[in-house]
Order: structure tokens, then sequence, then C-alpha cells
């Protein structure tokens, strides 16, 4: 957790400490919800698809939540959201990483060859492992020394690889479905519209402040 | 990750070995009492359906009745494999008629009402492998497609059967939505039509069809994929051209008309070389047209199944 600027009162840190928590508790909930089920045949039928097939989806919820982070914390004037905006990407990495590891290990059993064929053969397989391949850096460089290392100029253009991570997740969802197309196309809709904020408030700063008329 | 090993089944999920034993001396004698009193059909039902016990068989463990009840592929109920188990009810199985017409000399509106009465009923427990790599093992109960088609006369122009479901979307809320291009429709080679392992199944662990299975009367097909043994059928027909097919119309490439099961050709998608038994944790090879190559692999001789996959 950073701690606020300097001449913040201490009671801050700690409202910010409180507020982390419940947070991070919010974002842990579904994976752990899902894991209950899990343990307690609670899946259905098929528990190991049920698995891999809900993770996948949560954890594209997540990295949407992620994305609203800075949009929601602008348009209500609430920049202190954005202090939590680190926690919510690294939960959303933790519910990808359960997503993968639920494929590579439960589902593949480990088969290295045939996750390799999938990997080049399928192109949803090879969108969904370079759009992992992406976020790694991503969460290592949350880490408050690298951050800090790099510098906020470096890390920010890092960090825009989430612009193309989250589209490709979406499409990854996309080209997997068989036949109901509009789940993934919902999720499109919200990663277009929160992408589309941020190009659109990109342009509006580049521009010179227009004259009204009175 | 940790993984508590075989979720799968609880000592109280399976039925008594004695008691499962023991029921079809339950069947017949519901379905003696059923004769004896002319009870109305639905007591009958109630009591389960009268059938020759065994026809096929397979030391293969069944696949639990719940998991074979509520994981189901029948979009007219919903795209979710839990959605038909809640959403069928609105089906009514009866009454209920198949119309079996096309190139045959009488072509024949059966009542379900008679189609139970004319044919009699066996069990037949198939493995059924769908498209998507998982795999059940189900006591189905019906009767072989070939002594319906052999009714109607087929001419020997025929050289396909179609199928079709049900088109009724305020019995079928799923087809309000535009994900398939409804009816559901199906179709067969004739040979394969006439193959002995092709049934029409009205029922399945000693009772009726359940809505969600495909109520009152499915194709099984157990060499293809799942998505050939189309459910809920209202037409059959002769015809002398290879049938449009819902599936194959949706994705020419990844689906096939003949669909059989085939570890050496995958889904564009997916490997077709393994597969998830429902109820298992780890997956099993699959097998080659599932296992049904001695009944089947000759009507195919020649046959590139590469490319007629």
């Amino acid at each position: 957790m950073r701690a606020p600027k300097d001449g913040a009162p201490r009671s801050m840190l700690w409202r910010d400490r409180f507020i982390g928590w419940i947070i991070g508790a919010f974002c842990a909930a579904p994976a752990l919800w899902l894991i209950y089920r899990l343990f307690n045949d609670q899946l259905g039928a098929n528990p190991v698809e049920a698995l891999i097939r809900q993770s996948g989806v949560l954890a594209l919820q997540m990295l949407l939540v992620t994305l609203a982070v800075t949009p929601v914390a602008k348009i209500a004037r609430q920049p202190w959201i954005i202090r939590h905006r680190r926690t919510i990407g690294l939960w959303a990495f933790a519910t990808v990483l359960m997503h993968l590891s639920s494929y590579l290990f439960i589902d593949k059993e480990m088969d290295w060859a045939e996750i390799g064929k999938d990997i080049l053969k399928r192109p949803y397989i090879t969108i969904g492992m370079a759009a992992f391949v992406m976020l790694v850096p991503l969460a290592i460089t949350s880490l408050d020394r690298i951050r800090r290392a790099m510098g906020p100029h470096r890390w920010r253009r890092l960090h825009q690889l989430i612009y193309v991570i989250v589209p490709a997740g979406v499409l990854h969802y996309y080209l997997l479905v068989k036949a109901d197309h509009r789940p993934p196309l919902v999720y499109a809709g919200i990663a277009a519209l929160l992408l589309g904020w941020r190009a659109w408030s990109f342009y509006a700063k580049r521009r010179p402040p227009i004259k009204r008329s009175a | 990750m940790l993984i508590r090993h075989a979720p799968d089944l609880k000592d109280c999920d399976v039925t008594d070995k004695a008691l499962y034993l023991r029921r079809r001396e339950f069947l017949t004698a519901g379905a003696g009492s059923a004769a004896g009193f002319m009870l109305p059909l639905g007591a009958a039902q109630a009591a389960g359906l009268a059938y020759k016990p065994g026809v096929v068989k397979t030391d293969e463990k069944l696949t639990p009745k719940e998991d074979v009840t509520t994981y189901n592929n029948f979009y007219e109920f919903g795209t979710d494999k839990s959605d038909p188990a809640k959403n069928a009810g609105t089906l009514k199985p009866r009454p209920w008629s198949v119309v079996v017409d096309g190139l045959c000399d009488k072509p024949k509106t059966f009542g379900i009402e008679d189609i139970l009465k004319t044919y009699p009923l066996e069990e037949r427990i198939y493995r059924l492998r769908c498209v998507e790599a998982w795999s059940m093992v189900i006591p189905w109960i019906g009767f072989p497609l070939r002594d319906l088609l052999k009714a109607v006369e087929p001419q020997s122009k025929a050289r396909y059967v179609a199928f079709q479901t049900l088109n009724d979307p305020k019995q079928m809320p799923g087809q309000r939505s535009g994900v398939l291009d409804w009816p559901y429709r199906e179709g067969l080679h004739i040979n394969e039509a006439n193959n002995n392992l092709a049934i029409l199944a009205v029922g399945l662990y000693g009772d009726v069809l359940p809505n969600q299975n495909g109520a009152p009367i499915r194709l099984v097909v157990p060499w293809k994929y799942g998505f050939k043994s189309i459910k809920s059928i209202v037409r059959i027909s002769l015809v002398e051209k290879m049938p449009k097919t819902t599936w194959n119309m949706m994705a020419q490439d990844e689906y096939g008309f003949y669909a059989n099961v085939n570890p050496k050709v995958d889904h564009p998608r997916w490997s077709q070389a393994k597969e998830r038994r429902i109820g298992e944790f780890n997956r099993r090879p699959t097998l080659m047209f599932n296992g049904y190559g001695e009944q089947v692999a000759s009507m195919y001789a020649g046959m590139d199944l590469r490319r007629f996959y």
C-alpha cells in the first residue's frame, strides 16, 4: 500500500489501508467461492470444465474492473480510488493465474506436447497465452521498488499494455464460444466503453480548449 | 494448485448394487400390473418402461443418472449445460407425433403411443462421446431406427434420412434466440440409419426420457459425436440428397455431416484424441468410432475420414 502524500494526516493512512483490505477481500471472494465449490462437488457434472470456464470469465471481469478504476475515479472526482488500482490489478492477475493453471495442470494434465500444439494451432489459445505473457511484467512491476526504479514515465508506458491485454482476453473468449456469442459481446462492449473513454480523454486533453460563446 | 482427487463419486451417489441388480424385478412388476389393470399410460410411465434388458451391454461404469439428466447440450432450452434441466419443463411430450415421409411408399404419422406399442423396447448401454471432448455411459431404452423406417417402405432412391426437432418457441424458449438456425436438423446416410446400433430412444435408466434428454423420442448413434443424436424428433424424411444439418450449417469446417468419433481428426479448436468421462478426473484416450468399429467401420471402408469428417 502506498503511503499518502506528505502532509496527509496519519488517520488517512489507516483508512486507506482498511479500505484496501476490504477491496482485496471483495476481489478474492469470487475466486475463493469457486474453489470452495470445486472442493465440495458443487460445480456440476464436469467440474474441470466449469472451473476453467468460470475462472476465465472471472479473470476477464476482474481485468475490466481494473480498467474501470481510472475512469470511475476521474469521473467521480475521487482520486483516492486510484490508490487501490494495484490491489485490484494484482487480484485480477491472480485470477488469470488460476484460470491458466486449471488449463495447464488440471485439464491438460501437464501434457506439454499437447499444450504446445494447442498454443500453435488454436488461435484462441495463442491469443490467451499472449495476453498472459504480457500481463506478467505488469504484475512484476507492481512492486514498489521496481516501480520507483522504473520512473513514472516508463512505468506508465509499460502498463499501457493493458489496453492490448484486455481486448486480447475478450477475443480469446469470443473465439472459443460455439454458438452463443452474446456473453463475449457484452464484455467486448464494456471493454470498448472503457478504452473509448481513455481515447476520448486523451484526445480532449491534447486539444486546445474551445472558446464557448456566451 | 491443490485438488482433491476424484471429486466424482461418493458411495451414496451410487444405487446400491444389490438393489440395482434387482431393478428389473421392480420394473417388470410395475409393467405387469400396468398391463393387468389396464392402467392409463401415465401410471405405466411412473412405473418405468417394459423392455428387454441388456441387449447391448458394457462392463464400463454407468454415468450417474443425476449427471445424465443435468448436464445436457440442448440449445432449445438454453446454451448452458445446466439450462435444459431447469427450463425443459415447458416441453409437452404428450401428445406427440412423428411424421415419417419423403421417398417411401407408405408415409405415415406415428403417434408416440403407437410407437411404444408397436416396437419392442430394448435396453442398450452405449457410450456417448460429445464433440466437446467429454463422454458418458448411458443405459438407453429404445428400438432400432430401421424397424420404423421399414414400416414406411423406403424407395431405392432414398439415400439419406433427414431428422427434425420440434420448432415451437412456446415449448422451447431457447428458440426465441437466434443462436442456431431452428429447427434443429440432423441426417444420416441410409446405411447408417439401417445399422443395428442406430436407435430411436424413448427412455433411459428404465424410465421415459426426461424432457432435457430429448423427450419423447430421440436418435442415438453412439459411434458419432453427440450432436448427431437429435432430440425431440417430429419429422423423419427419406431423401435423395445429403440433407442440411444444423451444426454443419453453423460452422462447416468444425462439424462435418458424418461426425464419426475419430481421435485422429481434431476439431479445429481442440484435440479429439482424449476425452473426459463425466465423473472421472483424468482424461482417457478416445476410441475410433467411439469403440464401435466392429459394427460400423465397414460402412466407411475406403473413405478418407479426414476429408469426410
